[in-house]
């Protein structure tokens, strides 16, 4: 059995590991968002963003994955009171509610691409779908990370290593809902603004 | 069923054939030698799974060297067309086998022979040095290791499958795009760049926090050996700026497979975005292979002149300086973009900037070797030719970093003459003296000196005759990446003395191989004690072999120089053992290697189900290595004794 300062320092390693990683896709999405920022008016004849954003969907989204957050932060408050119920309740709810924006991004891209208004067709809509679609792929590699978190508690119960990776898990979806909130400023407020 | 791979892809001009056939002869010859010695077993279990940074480094080490011949090999074609055949019409290596060739002989050096040298050496040296165990994610470091095998596994089946990109080690668009290049050369540039490129970014989180984390107790960052320091800023860059190179290749790969227009010439692409990227990624990249570098020789001066560093804190504050620095000049790669005079003018003055804690580098190692009992021996030779060669290379980059100048020699054999003596006398040349420096440390001999001396002269000898004419032809007008000239022109003069340069350094390279071979061969005469140089830094401290656990005893460390005190004062390292945890071996690095092989391939050649399942394979894979439950074993106390008497002899 480990003693606690072993448990604290591999606490300590793993979510300082962790956080180094956000950082450097932190330094991702910067990247993605300077060559948004770039093509932004490349439309190439195309459609604009003003065109073709349907704000009360984002904002739909907005307010989908920032409740999500919340409750995934619920989730972790739960974990410290050892709630049981109540944080499963919590997960559960985060994983309906990113599902559901992620319901929501792609029904958004399925229609673009059916109008004709694919990433092929110009710089913009290109840049448009690559950053807003990095940000879904993350969502989904959460939301598969939180079914894992469900499969390992329910087969051995709440280990130190599941709360380590539940920490980290809830790090990753703040995460994201930060980059989600550049994003609904840059792309989406930006682009119907004049 | 399998996408765009024919029978097509097969190679079709002799020159490709005989490397793809010589290749699979010299596989074929090794695998049946692994059979038939039934070796097979014993390389899975003891290198391959293995999850000790000590034997991790030493497989960057012979994939860096292997992929160090072939980049020879390709320069050696390159030197004989612009030597022999480049007036004649006629020529064994058509125009577009030669871009193939400059492409990967770029791109195998720098991402397969210089950053496997880099990574294999931190793995070797900083867990030592820092006084720890291990580091602080074996497996991820394992991971790391595999992916930069993918990497160079796709990067050398593109030789015999189909073609690799012809367009440049940084493949440019629009050139780089499907519309110029509809082959799957820039395909293989990419995934297997991308595929590396997350091994190394990996990397660079993983030892942050070995060094933030695991160091010794007592040694506080400016107690920290110089190349643990020169670690650490290199690996901030990776962090930095690896994230960039990712998305980059990302976006590029998104134009060519799915019809995108990020840097298309056409519907508002904007290939100058490109330029941009790819350098925010590539100037940060130069300083990640030279920072290790410089802190080799900042290890090995010291040592050779039996004296103290000299400025330990200029040293470490000047490469914190070059790290923020090298973030602002990438700029200074494409002055004759058209940024317009001002842009050009502050990127031109902070390039400039740069060189300051450079020199002042160069001048603290000068001083640590005033007055000190300098012994020249082969790591200190190699020192002694970095500083001239680089000196070279720095004061030919500074002149470039003046824009008006630039627009006369940029693209020129001036520039191919500048980064190859920072390259190869900054990165190779450090990576030698850190071969024969370290060697004994990890085999219990050291290296032939006077084969090392030989070499040594070769290399040097043959590295200013390939290079120094390169300056001239630059002033001369004569452009990189040209496989023809008129012979009016009068340069071929020069181009075969280059050429000459270049069997020099294969005789260099020869030598080399003979001088290991030789002191493999004799290494009962050549055998030394742990301490053979008379080490200051804690790696010195182990027994030579150095044992699955590093250090039986983890006393606190009072100095700098941590072993050098304690030899200086003849204390006695404590001998209560307790019991030691060592990560078992794991063989999740090499399968997510695979998988991510897989998946690399698929994309190249749009085999759209193999993609999809190596790609699950890889997810699945990842998943599961977090689930491990056996992760570690115990040396018991008792066994760590039997071990320290074993390999101490009687001193334990
Ligand atoms: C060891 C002896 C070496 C020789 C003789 C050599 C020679 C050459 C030659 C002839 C070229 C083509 C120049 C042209 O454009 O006409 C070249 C390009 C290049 N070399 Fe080397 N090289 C050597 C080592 C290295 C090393 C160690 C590195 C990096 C770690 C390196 C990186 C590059 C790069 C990045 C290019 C540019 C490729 C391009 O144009 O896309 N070389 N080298
Ligand atoms: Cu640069």
């Amino acid at each position: 059995m480990k003693d606690a300062v072993e448990e604290k320092f591999l606490f300590n390693k793993t979510t300082i590991g962790f956080w180094l990683y956000l950082m450097t896709d932190c330094i991702l999405f910067a990247s993605l968002f300077a060559t948004f920022a770039v093509l932004r008016h490349a439309t190439a004849g195309g459609p604009s963003g003003s065109q073709i954003f349907e704000m009360p969907l984002v904002m739909a989204e907005t307010i989908i994955l920032l409740t999500s957050s919340f409750t995934c932060g619920l989730a972790l408050v739960a974990l410290k009171a050892r709630k049981i119920t109540q944080m499963v309740v919590a997960l559960a709810s985060t994983y309906i509610l990113g599902a559901a924006f992620l319901t929501i991004e792609i029904s958004e891209f399925a229609k673009l691409i059916g109008e004709g208004n694919g990433p092929a067709h110009s710089a913009f809509l290109s840049a448009f779908f690559t950053l807003v679609g990095t940000h879904g792929l993350h969502i989904f590699m959460g939301l598969l990370w939180l079914l894992v978190l469900v499969a390992m508690l329910m087969r051995r119960g709440i280990t130190s290593k599941w709360v380590r990776q539940m920490t980290l898990f809830a790090l990753f979806w703040h995460f994201l809902d930060l980059v989600w909130i550049f994003i609904f400023t840059v792309v989406y407020l930006m682009g119907v603004a004049k | 069923m399998f996408g765009r791979l024919t029978l097509d892809a097969l190679p079709h001009d002799p020159v490709t054939i005989g490397g793809v056939a010589g290749g699979t002869v010299g596989l074929l010859i090794i695998i049946a030698a692994m059979t038939y010695f039934k070796k097979w077993g014993w390389l899975w279990r003891e290198w391959l799974t293995s999850l000790d940074p000590k034997k991790i480094g030493v497989m960057y080490i012979v994939v860096a060297v292997i992929m160090l011949l072939r980049g020879l090999a390709d320069v050696a074609m390159l030197r004989a067309q612009q030597a022999i055949f480049a007036t004649s019409p006629n020529s064994p290596i058509s125009p577009d086998l030669f871009q193939q060739v400059f492409s990967a002989h770029g791109t195998i050096m720098i991402f397969f022979v210089a950053m496997g040298v880099i990574f294999g050496l931190i793995n070797l040296i900083v867990p030592l040095q820092i006084g720890a165990r291990d580091v602080a994610f074996p497996l991820l470091n394992s991971i790391s290791f595999w992916l930069f095998v993918a990497g160079m596994v796709l990067m050398n089946v593109s030789l015999g499958l189909g073609e690799f990109s012809a367009a440049g080690w940084l493949a440019y668009p629009p050139l780089s795009e499907l519309a110029y290049s509809p082959g799957t050369g820039v395909d293989y540039w990419i995934w297997s760049l991308q595929i590396a490129g997350v091994g190394s970014l990996l990397s660079g989180v993983n030892f942050l926090i070995t060094i933030f984390l695991m160091r010794r107790k007592g040694m506080t960052l400016m107690k920290m050996p110089i190349f643990v320091w020169s670690v650490v800023t290199s690996m901030v860059l990776v962090i930095f700026a690896f994230p960039i190179l990712t998305a980059t290749l990302a976006m590029l790969g998104l134009d060519r497979l799915l019809g995108m227009h990020f840097f298309t010439a056409d519907m508002g692409g904007n290939p100058m975005m490109y330029v941009n990227l790819i350098w925010a990624w590539g100037h940060p990249e130069v300083y990640i292979l030279v920072l290790p570098a410089f802190g080799v020789f900042s290890e090995i001066v010291p040592v050779f002149s039996r004296k103290k560093l000299f400025g330990y804190t200029s040293m470490v504050l000047a490469l914190i300086a070059i790290m923020i620095l090298s973030f602002t000049v990438w700029l200074h790669h494409f002055f004759t973009m058209g940024a317009g005079a001002n842009v050009n003018a502050f990127f031109g003055i902070m390039t400039m900037v740069i060189a300051v804690p450079t020199g002042v580098k160069v001048f603290n190692w000068i001083f640590t070797m005033f007055r000190g009992r300098v012994s020249f021996q082969t790591p200190m030779l190699w020192f002694m030719a970095f500083v001239a060669t680089f000196t070279i290379g720095g004061v030919t980059g500074v002149l470039m970093a003046v824009p008006g100048i630039d627009f006369v020699v940029h693209n020129s054999l001036f520039l191919v003459a500048h980064f190859h003596n920072m390259i190869i006398g900054g990165v190779l040349f450090g990576a030698f003296a850190a071969y024969a420096y370290w060697f004994p440390k990890f085999t219990g001999f050291r290296l032939h000196e006077g084969l090392g001396k030989v070499a040594f002269w070769c290399w040097l000898v043959g590295f200013l005759v390939a290079f120094l004419p390169l300056y001239a032809l630059g002033f001369m007008g004569a452009v990189r990446r040209m496989d023809h000239y008129d012979a009016s022109l009068g340069w071929q003069g020069l181009f075969i003395a280059a050429g000459v340069g270049v069997l020099i350094i294969l005789l260099g390279v020869f030598f080399q191989v003979v001088q290991l071979a030789y002191s493999v061969w004799k290494r009962k005469e050549l055998a030394v004690g742990p301490d053979p140089w008379g080490g200051r830094t804690l790696e010195w401290a182990t027994s030579t072999p150095i044992a699955e656990y590093n250090f039986a005893t983890l006393d606190a460390v009072h100095d700098r120089d941590a072993y050098w005190t304690v030899k200086k004062a003849h204390e006695k390292l404590s001998a209560q053992y307790y019991d030691i945890h060592v990560p078992n071996n794991s063989g999740y690095g090499a399968l997510i290697g695979a998988a991510a092989l897989g998946v690399g391939f698929a994309l190249i050649w749009h085999i759209w189900w193999l993609a999809g399942v190596s790609m699950i394979a890889l997810i699945a894979l990842v998943i599961s290595s977090t689930q491990r439950t056996d992760v570690e074993h115990v040396i018991t106390a008792r066994e760590v004794a039997l071990t320290e008497k074993r390999l101490r002899g009687k001193r334990a």
